[in-house]
């Protein structure tokens, strides 16, 4: 294959894993709204928990990004 | 440049550019004044206004001191629940963080390229969202050694872990710990970075849709883009706070390791 060609198909490759990130995302936001809805009192002194799980799921999809932005425009 | 050329050229924006100066120079490298360098310059003026506006102490306060009292309550609160008592003493650097890091992301969000200005986002780039991430974690380092000495080192072995299950866990404990300025520095960075992309390739679509030939493409394909990219603003917006608060969370909850030790 050509190495131009193999670069372009990684960068869409690396797209999976940010969208693998997008499902972490939202199942940290549902999982927190599903036991907000039945414990609410509970809720507001998780949300420092809430953005932690927040921020570990989104930088795996992050890196996936800058894989692929490393791909297009460094590799 | 996107309409000039007809194709989308989303990195451009990230161009760091000399203003003036270009022949200043220390040890042979350039220190020229870029449009970084104003941009930074600017969040650091817009920052000291908002905080001035709202350090008049008034008994009733004004909407301007509740407003700054709203962004120091959360932050001390934060550090508060994070950290305990102790962490009052590194609520002006969070803080500072916190702050620097909001307005740089919002004044890179700002529209000024209407009166021909070009807005720059500071925190797109890694060297001063790295910068800020060594920073922190310096402090970190700083505070947990001059505090516990070597005994900082048990921090690397959770508790009730003995044996060859220590010295298992203690280089994972060390490395995940060693990765840390580098997730905060990257995770700023790319989030802005792919924020700005995405909105930049979005309004490549709606500009080149209006430009093309067939009369067709404007409404298919640059009204439902213009579109989304109102919604994309708003998300980036929110994005901008976001990063700001986890920025700061995260900085204060390396902090509890260091004070607290577990």
């Amino acid at each position: 294959m050509d190495a131009e060609a193999a670069k372009l198909l990684g960068a869409g490759l690396a797209a999976i894993g940010v969208g693998m990130a997008a499902l972490g995302v939202g199942n940290v936001f549902g999982s927190f709204l599903e036991g907000a809805l039945r414990n609410p009192n509970a809720a507001d002194g998780q949300q420092g928990r809430l953005f932690i799980g927040f921020a570990a799921a989104e930088l795996l999809g992050l890196l996936a990004f800058v894989v692929a932005m490393i791909l297009l425009f460094v590799a | 440049m996107a309409a000039e050329s007809g194709k989308i050229d989303p990195m451009h924006q990230f161009l760091v550019q000399p203003l003036f100066g270009q022949d200043w120079q220390i040890a042979g490298q350039s220190i020229a004044f870029t449009n970084s360098a104003l941009w930074m310059a600017v969040t650091f003026a817009a920052v000291w206004v908002f905080m001035l506006g709202g350090l008049k102490r008034e008994l009733v306060p004004g909407r301007w001191q509740v407003a700054v009292e709203g962004f120091t309550g959360f932050i001390t609160n934060m550090m508060d629940a994070n950290i305990g008592p102790e962490g009052r003493k590194y609520v002006p650097w969070v803080f500072s963080l916190f702050m620097f890091i909001l307005f740089a992301n919002l004044l890179g969000m700002m529209p000024v390229a209407l009166v021909g200005a070009h807005p720059f986002a500071v925190t797109s780039h890694l060297t001063i969202t790295g910068v800020l991430a060594i920073v922190s974690f310096g402090i970190v380092l700083v505070v947990g050694f001059a505090k516990h000495g070597f005994h900082f080192f048990s921090l690397f072995v959770p508790h009730g872990v003995k044996g060859p299950m220590a010295a298992a866990i203690f280089p994972i404990e060390l490395i995940s710990f060693l990765m840390r300025p580098f997730s905060l520095a990257l995770r700023l960075f790319v989030a802005i970075t792919a924020g700005h992309i995405l909105m930049e390739v979005l309004a490549g679509f709606v500009i080149n849709g209006g430009n093309a030939e067939a009369w067709w493409v404007a409404p298919i394909v640059s009204l439902p883009s213009f579109i989304l990219m109102v919604g994309i603003t708003l998300l980036e917006l929110l994005v901008s706070a976001i990063q700001a608060y986890v920025f700061a969370l995260l900085t204060s909850l390396y902090l509890n390791d260091a004070i607290n030790l577990h």
